[in-house]
């Protein structure tokens, strides 16, 4: 009846996963008696479970992402403690809960914590700077949102249902086959990944389709913010690379539920294609991050230096060239293969042939703050933490591309400490220069720059004292993913990486605590015009927090950097545009269908995992007939009144001409 | 040919690199810095010219950054401030022709490093020590055909002898690494992989698996002891006399999942035994087998503890 | 932070006084530009986004049928001391097959041409007919399944036949899911007529049948007909 299920899959004799879990759950209780008995289901089900706002999803991509975050951090915590106590020594973790936990760190990361902050910055910003009403798909967006989300709790189930799997982020065969891994974690993993994957293929679809047929008249393609075009590059590879994911997953899926042999160590199965395929996905993953990270410091260095972003065009280049670039590297991830010289080449030279485009675009953030007046905003500070951090694990990024030096620090702590400098300082850092750049923009209030500024801090320094002792661990031949260590020397790294987590603690608390007092404080950190940091595209044309249709009027762009050119001429005549003639504006309705697919697919899923084939079956059939039931409808649009669209305006201006008022009576502008 | 005699240049700077390299990283005696063979040598040698082409643009990168951040920050009025400047020709050709020219240093070295250093190649004339190795459930096993003999976690190599690796795995993904001797590879199973190492003085070695491969990764470590020539051949004379025969029973027996082994040796061996575990003609070694099955889900090997 | 909110906009214009920094102006003209890219009329119409949306999906579906190709190259000799491609091959079915789905996809093509005339029952009747064809492909293909699964070949054998079943297989999936798409869209057209949004996705439907097409055009070529000729 239950398949594999049965009541000994809870570890009621394994304290950790045990009390974690417990504390889990109470907590998510907690959380619905208290919506419940606020009476908060409706609103919550009609303004954000069935919206197709993209801000909405935006933000609710973002929040899951943290929420991940945090608990992928939490798994590095007991990680780096593990390290640092169990020399010569077994620790507190014994090797299968230690391995489940690298694995689920790296995964949750990566799919779960970086994907989702990504794509929620992705779905909040792009509309707004594209000057539209929302992406091409708007349900499509909600069903990919709701996809991920079933994914990240498929693998929160696996902490207190069965495990997690113990073969790394990338479950590499034959280790990953049934034959050495009977237990549900893979399947767990395969299951979530899969689930997730389709959901950000389908965002990958929309964000292509949206920047190339959605923008708003005047937004040709050199007039995008580079925002946009990390956007667009970013959606690129994730359509041409994560079909390849789905089919790498499936094969082993199949392998391991029907006993097929593409991977297997058995009857003509080849594990090198594993490896190969999935990094054919793996690589192109690391910029499908790491692109629209750029595109936030690209808009934070030209923002906060009162300039344009210098050399644009070259940016643009560098960017696509980035993008194609990226899909023909897979290989140096096995230089140890022993492919021989002339592969080992080709792929070691295009690897590195990368750095060109990561260099230039270095090269033009340090010259957008030349002639400047930079302000230090929270926002700069941790893209200036960002040049250094990145800069730096670049370079050993290059290390790594060489496959003489890459025979040396394969694997090792070394490689941890490079990828974790890339990630960390790129994509991280970006996301919290995002995260305070554009919360005004979601809420209308900015966040406490104090508390920030202090995160600030903790986190570069946290992260520095963490990776340099593993940079130096691993050049002394400290491999990867060891659950104890034999040699004694290595204590005193681990130990000081571990001070460095500490740290990073430290700086974490500082973001809950700046979210806090920010919300405490919301009244005084009001954004009252829309334009907290003196922006300079679209989405600082808007209202704060930007209101549900994004622009009471279409924007017509007339030049690059669209809303700069307007205050610039609002400031310098001193008089703002005429009022527009206000339409009514039809608006996509709300839609339950993602949460019901992701509902259906989510219980699929779990029936997939623990062999409980009665479930499967009756999931598909549910998400089937749910989705045809809900294509069925004949209302697709509705429509704004004008005397709203008209009201939010008028408020909008009415703030505006207040600034510019007081800008003419401090003299700032020239008669 | 230009590239060629770059390089060449470049081993000069070798020393000086060496020494400053030294110094920064002191803790890394004993790590991959601190060679112990030719080959060891050679890659550090390769790793640290790359880090030096890089540092020469990396610091003062980094410094053009803070510094200009720094010149026009917003109160520092007297800097001249250009709210329009977005465009230099001049700066362009100049920015994308740094990272072009790094790494056309960074491709040389790439180049003649990975035919120089492939680990397939041969290191000299002298007609190597030939050494099997199998990555098993969790310990290595060492077969040294010209002896007849094996051993299981302990790798006993003559020191300024090249030694050929034939490197397979019996069950998992695994990597072949001594940290100190240099390159480490793949050991696939139904592959053979090739290494040549060559350690130059006696010394006591750690060796490790360089790929996670299951639950007793952690102890997949292995005692690499480079003696003199002379007594290598008494060593191996001495592994003759005593311990059981490598053949197919026992090696049905190692091949299941055990881990944190005491090395030992078998006095013989069977001939054939490699070349059947490479080409999968012995089947691959069993993965798990629990005695009770622990967890629902969870099916759990038991890490070789009895 | 000073008490002005826009510093930078302020000193800029200031500065744009300041005739010492005249000639300075940004690398784009300041006034509107024309036919720069295809923005300037605005966001296309929903047809032209649903059905370039889809073009892009049929892209990455054709990036994950191209994953098991690969596949099928890397494994296609490795038997495993199994049955090699020549010894499973029945040619004839498999014409039959190629003959169903080209036929089918001719069929949807001629739907879509009623669709177009807005004619509802030609519509309809042409989709019927691409649907009997496309059943009777996966029928074909099912009953070749199964009498290999009777002599012993099936995708456990070897790594070759994982590859063949899987590659095979995954388009046979996509042509039953198909099938499945055009049931709910006869349904669709015959309660609601030509709706916009039903003629989007009978032009989605469209592209989607014509694609399998394709990808069986390549299957039937590479699999089957290098096989049986090697």
């Amino acid at each position: 009846m239950f398949g594999k299920l049965s009541w000994s899959a809870i570890p009621f004799d394994q304290p950790i996963p045990l009390l974690t879990s417990l504390a889990i759950i109470a907590v998510m209780l907690g959380a619905l008696i208290f919506v419940t008995i606020k009476g908060w289901w409706p609103y919550l089900w009609r303004e954000w479970m069935t919206t197709v706002d993209h801000k909405r999803i935006g933000i609710m991509y973002i929040l899951l992402g943290v929420v991940m975050l945090i608990r992928g951090f939490a798994d590095a915590i007991m990680m780096r403690t593990q390290q640092a106590i169990a020399i010569n020594a077994p620790g507190y973790l014994p090797p299968e809960h230690y391995n489940q936990i690298f694995s689920a760190h790296g995964t949750i990361m990566i799919f779960f914590a970086a994907m989702p902050l990504v794509i929620g910055f992705m779905n909040f910003v792009t509309p707004l700077q594209l000057g539209v009403r929302d992406v091409a798909f708007p349900t499509l967006n909600s069903i990919s949102f709701w996809l991920t989300a079933s994914g990240a709790l498929l693998v929160n189930v696996s902490l207190f249902v069965g495990e997690f799997a113990r073969t790394g982020w990338l479950p590499y065969p034959p280790l990953s086959e049934t034959a050495y891994s009977p237990g549900v974690g893979v399947d767990y993993y395969l299951w979530a990944v899969q689930i997730s994957g389709i959901g950000t293929m389908m965002t990958g679809i929309n964000f292509v389709t949206t920047v190339l047929k959605m923008r708003c008249p005047g937004m040709s393609y050199l007039r995008m913010p580079m925002f946009c075009w990390t956007v667009l590059s970013s959606s690129m590879i994730i359509v041409a690379v994560f079909p390849i994911l789905t089919a790498t997953l499936a094969m082993l899926t199949l392998d391991r539920y029907f006993g097929f042999h593409f991977f297997t160590n058995t009857a003509g199965g080849n594990p090198m294609m594993f490896m190969n395929l999935i990094w054919a996905w793996g690589h192109p993953e690391v910029y499908i991050l790491v692109l629209p990270a750029f595109g936030i410091f690209s808009e934070v260095f030209s923002t906060f230096s009162g300039k344009p972003l210098f050399g644009y065009r070259s940016m643009v280049a560098a960017t696509l060239f980035i993008c194609v670039v990226s899909m023909m590297t897979w290989l140096h991830h096995f230089f140890t293969m022993g492919a021989g010289a002339a592969v080992n080449t080709a792929f070691g030279i295009s690897t590195s042939v990368i750095a060109v485009g990561t260099g230039v675009k270095i090269y033009n953030w340090i010259f957008t703050m030349y002639g400047g007046r930079v302000r230090f905003d929270t926002p700069m500070l941790w893209s200036m933490g960002f040049i250094f951090t990145f800069v730096i694990g670049g370079m050993t990024g290059v290390l790594l591309a060489v496959p003489p030096a890459d025979f040396l620090v394969h694997n090792s702590m070394f490689l941890v400490a490079h990828f974790h400098n890339v990630i960390v300082g790129g994509v991280v850092f970006a996301l919290f220069a995002g995260l305070e750049y554009w919360f005004p923009k979601a809420f209308g209030f900015r966040l406490h720059p104090g508390w920030g500024k202090a995160a600030f801090w903790f986190a570069l320094i946290g992260f520095w004292v963490t990776f340099t002792p593993l940079y130096i661990v691993g050049m002394l031949g400290m491999t990867r993913r060891l659950q104890h260590l034999v040699i004694e020397p290595w204590r005193p790294y681990m130990q000081v990486a571990l001070i460095g987590v500490v740290i990073l603690i430290i700086g974490a608390a500082c973001q809950v605590i700046q979210l806090v007092v920010s919300i405490m404080q919301r009244e005084k950190l009001r954004d009252v015009t829309g334009d907290p940091w003196d922006g300079r595209s679209m989405e600082w044309a808007t209202p704060s927090p930007a209101p549900f249709f994004n622009f009471a009027v279409t924007p017509n762009v007339e030049g690059e950097e669209a809303y700069w050119g307007i205050k610039q001429r609002a400031i310098e005549s001193q008089r703002m545009g005429p009022e527009p003639h206000y339409q009514p504006i039809e608006m996509p309705v709300n839609s339950g269908v993602g949460f019901y697919t992701a509902f259906f697919a989510s219980l699929t899923g779990f029936a997939l995992i623990w062999h409980i084939w009665w479930l499967a079956g009756a999931g598909l059939v549910g998400a089937f007939i749910g989705f045809v039931i809900l294509a069925w409808r004949d209302v697709h649009e509705y429509e704004v009144p004008v005397e709203v669209v008209a009201a939010v305006d008028r408020a909008r201006r009415a703030a505006r001409r207040a600034v510019l008022e007081k800008l003419g009576q401090e003299g700032g502008a020239p008669s | 040919m230009l590239l060629m005699s770059e390089f060449k240049a470049r081993r000069s700077l070798r020393t000086v690199a060496l020494v400053a390299a030294a110094t920064a990283l002191s803790g890394c005696r004993g790590g991959v810095l601190d060679a112990q063979g030719p080959v060891g040598a050679d890659d550090s040698a390769i790793l640290i010219d790359a880090l030096l082409i890089m540092l020469v643009i990396v610091v003062p990168t980094i410094l053009l950054a803070f510094g200009i951040a720094w010149r026009y920050r917003a109160s520092n009025t007297k800097a001249s401030y250009l709210p329009e400047w977005s465009y230099s020709g001049r700066i362009e050709a100049v920015v994308w022709a740094i990272p072009i020219l790094v790494i056309l240093f960074i491709g040389g070295v790439i180049w003649i490093g990975s035919y120089r250093l492939d680990p397939f190649r041969p290191l000299s004339k002298t007609p190597p020590l030939e050494v099997q190795v199998v990555a098993l459930d969790w310990k290595w096993l060492f077969i040294y055909p010209q002896q007849q003999i094996a051993t299981v976690n302990q790798l006993v190599i003559p020191a300024g002898v090249p030694v050929r690796f034939s490197i397979t795995s019996a069950s998992v993904f695994n990597t072949f690494f001594i940290p100190r001797l240099g390159s480490m590879i793949y050991a696939m199973p139904g592959m053979t992989s090739q290494l040549n190492l060559q350690a130059d003085q006696p010394a006591t070695l750690l060796g490790e698996s360089a790929h996670f491969s299951g639950d007793g990764f952690s102890d997949m470590n292995f005692e690499v002891r480079s003696v003199p020539a002379a007594s290598f051949a008494g060593w191996s004379a001495d592994m003759r006399k005593s311990g059981q025969t490598l053949d197919r029973g026992t090696y049905a027996l190692l091949a299941r999942q055990s881990h944190n082994v005491k090395p030992y040796g078998y006095k013989a061996i069977d001939p054939a035994l490699f070349a059947d575990i490479a080409s999968q003609k012995i089947a691959p070694a069993p993965g798990p087998e629990p005695e009770n099955p622990g967890h629902a889900g969870q099916e759990a090997s038991n890490a070789g503890r009895p | 932070m000073t008490n002005i909110d826009f510093p930078a906009s302020l000193e800029a214009v200031r500065r744009r006084r300041d005739p010492d920094h005249v000639g300075q102006g940004g690398h784009a003209p300041r006034g509107p530009v024309q036919g720069a890219g295809h923005g300037e009329t605005g966001p296309a119409s929903k047809r032209i986004i649903v059905g370039y949306g889809f073009w892009i999906f049929l892209l990455s579906d054709i990036v994950m049928f191209s994953c098991f190709f690969a596949t099928y190259a890397v494994l296609q000799h490795a038997t495993a001391g199994g049955p090699g491609i020549r010894e499973i091959i029945e040619l004839p079915r498999v014409e039959w097959e190629t003959a169903c789905l080209l036929a089918s996809s001719f069929t949807c093509g001629l739907s879509f041409a009623a669709t177009n005339a807005r004619n509802k029952l030609w519509t309809q009747i042409f989709l019927v007919v691409t649907g009997a064809l496309g059943l009777a492909f996966v029928l074909l293909e099912l009953q070749e399944f199964y009498g290999l699964a009777m002599r012993g070949i099936t995708p456990q054998r070897s790594g070759f036949l994982t590859a063949f079943f899987s590659l095979v297989g995954v388009h046979g999936l996509h042509v039953t899911a198909g099938g499945l798409w055009l049931g709910t869209m006869l349904a669709q057209v015959q309660v609601k007529g030509f709706r916009k949004e039903i003629v989007h996705r009978l032009i989605c439907f469209n592209l989607f049948w014509h694609a399998l097409d394709i990808v069986w055009v390549g299957i039937f070529t590479i699999v089957y007909l290098m096989g049986w000729i090697a």
